[in-house]
């Protein structure tokens, strides 16, 4: 076990010193990918000024779901976010030499562009949840401080099984091209606002089917300190752990049955 | 010491019918090219749908808010301005297009230059078949999918539908030209990579992507649609199918678009002669 991790942090190390060694590449990249993130907290800021509320939240209290969203989001694109690759690895075989190693596949994937780049978004995220819980006047307890911490690390979770198991897509189907990222970037963005403004089946589908309602709807309203306009109970805040789990399951179960399944490109 | 050019001379074409036969040929062949990208179409689709699904739900949850009618849109037209927007974005091709900067670092661009045909032309002659591939495929089926689920606004002059196609030809052109010269500055660069990721940020928010640009205050605006071509991209023919504004004003969004359209096709012309003058094809 111990020989394993240690194998895993060299690889990463080198990884690490491998993209710090284009300068002037790595450090544009860094700021880049923070400045990108930017349109969606303008977008959020310019609606703003054209109404008072949305879906029933003012703009301080969407601003908690949306850090909690990015911050969630970012920190998986940190770890996990290269397996969009994924397609690239099939088709160009790359998955082959992987299978051979006697260390775990995904891991293994996951080790070989670790996208430390992205570092200044997940920063960025930080400060921008950070801020709007300063802004949104929370009355801090013991048990809100703790899910301040814990909702952002499982709805980390949450989106890397997502990342895993969109990516998996790749395994039957090679030219899946961005399908992926109706489910990641497109769930980041569902997460973002409130889920009052959405309604019918895709609320229910988006936010209880797929869980993505307790990535930073029910954790920040718990936070918040504000009853569900949908009349949902506030210990489902708590619940963001419980439906980061099960979405690891079933990402695994995917992951597995993918990889069992995988026949070589054949070029 | 003389001057060496990069470039072998261009035809000199004896007339236009020799001109449209050719760039003609060039877009038949961009066409048959994005044609056979069939399972990366879909893909795109579904994710287009997904994110006309989440700015849908948005914009109406703003016009709920808001009363009958926000900056100058109703809901059933925002509705349609954001399929509209879905629809051209793989029209347009705001994003991922990173061909000529690819051969820049490769030095495959030296057959380029080799051509008998001016490379922005040749160029312009690929994409527009694309666009008119995309337009099938990327552009009918979200439309279809946002009136079938939600009451958006079709166009009701017939005067519009013509207006429509000829802002979206000159907004492919634009975004096109634009594409050129994030592309173009690898030729001074090499490593384009901050350019594109300001043009990302930019064209989204310039463009009227992820807001109607009438969203911000009315300074923004104008210093948008007359100092930026970022409304010419998506905007403008946007602007023209939800018909937010009378006809007079629609031809003038085209009137603007063409501005744009003919100021950076020169631009582009301009830095690829400076390029071609600088260039050192890297490599043994």
């Amino acid at each position: 076990m111990g020989e394993t991790l240690r194998i895993y942090l060299q690889l990463i190390g080198a990884q690490g010193r491998a993209q710090a060694s284009y300068r002037v590449s790595f450090w544009l990249d860094l700021a880049g990918n923070a400045i990108v993130v930017g349109a969606d907290l303008l977008t959020v800021l310019v609606i703003y000024t054209q109404v008072p509320k949305l879906g029933g939240f003012g703009v301080a209290q969407t601003l908690v779901f949306f850090g909690l969203a990015l911050a969630a989001f970012s920190l998986a694109d940190l770890f996990v976010g290269n397996i969009e690759r994924m397609k690239t690895y099939v088709r160009m075989g790359t998955l082959d030499g992987v299978l051979v190693r006697p260390l775990g596949v995904l891991p293994q994937l996951l080790a070989m562009d670790v996208g430390f780049r992205r570092l200044g978004r997940v920063a960025y995220a930080l400060v921008i949840f950070a801020v709007s819980l300063s802004y949104a006047d929370i009355p801090w307890t013991p048990s809100r401080v703790v899910l301040a911490v814990v909702a952002p690390l499982s709805g980390a979770v949450f989106f890397c099984a997502y990342f895993v198991a969109t990516a998996t897509v790749a395994f039957w189907w090679v030219e899946s091209g961005e399908l992926a990222n109706a489910l990641t970037y497109g769930g980041r963005d569902f997460t973002s606002y409130p889920i009052t403004v959405y309604s019918g089946w895709f609320r229910k589908l988006f936010a209880f089917g797929l869980g993505f309602g307790f990535v930073a709807y029910y954790p920040g309203l718990a936070l918040l300190g504000i009853p569900d306009p949908l009349g949902f109970p506030s210990w489902l805040g708590w619940g963001s752990v419980l439906v980061a789990l099960i979405a690891v399951m079933v990402a695994a179960t995917i992951w597995r049955t993918g990889v069992r399944h995988y026949r070589s490109t054949g070029s | 010491m003389g001057l060496v050019t990069a470039t072998v001379d261009r035809l000199t074409f004896r007339n236009f019918t020799e001109l449209a036969s050719l760039t003609g040929a060039i877009a038949a062949s961009g066409f048959r090219r994005f044609s056979t990208y069939r399972q990366a179409t879909v893909a795109s689709l579904v994710t287009n749908t997904m994110f006309g699904f989440l700015r849908t739900y948005v914009m109406l949850a703003i016009v709920g808010t808001a009363g009958a009618t926000l900056a100058g849109y109703t809901g059933a037209q925002l509705a349609g301005y954001v399929w509209v927007g879905q629809g051209l974005l793989g029209v347009v091709l705001l994003w991922g297009w990173n061909d000529l900067a690819e051969r820049i670092r490769s030095g495959d661009v030296v057959t380029d230059l080799m051509r008998p045909i001016h490379p922005v032309l040749s160029y312009l002659s690929a994409d527009l078949g694309r666009a008119a591939y995309a337009m099938m495929f990327r552009f009918l089926p979200p439309i279809v999918v946002g009136a079938l689920v939600f009451q958006i606004y079709l166009p009701k002059d017939l005067v519009t539908y013509p207006l429509f196609l000829i802002s979206v030809l000159l907004a492919v052109i634009v975004c096109f030209a634009c594409r050129y010269l994030v592309n173009a500055s690898a030729f001074w660069l090499l490593d384009h990579r901050g350019v594109t990721m300001f043009w990302l940020f930019t064209s989204g928010i310039m463009g009227g992507l992820y807001f109607p640009v009438h969203f911000l205050p009315d300074w923004a605006v104008a210093l948008l649609w007359f100092g930026t071509p970022g409304p010419s991209l998506l905007q403008a023919p946007m602007d023209i199918f939800v018909e937010r504004d009378g006809v007079a004003i629609r031809v003038g969004l085209i009137g603007i678009q063409l501005f744009w359209a003919v100021l950076l096709l020169w631009v582009c012309t301009v830095v690829q002669r400076r390029a071609e003058r600088k260039m050192v094809i890297q490599g043994g």
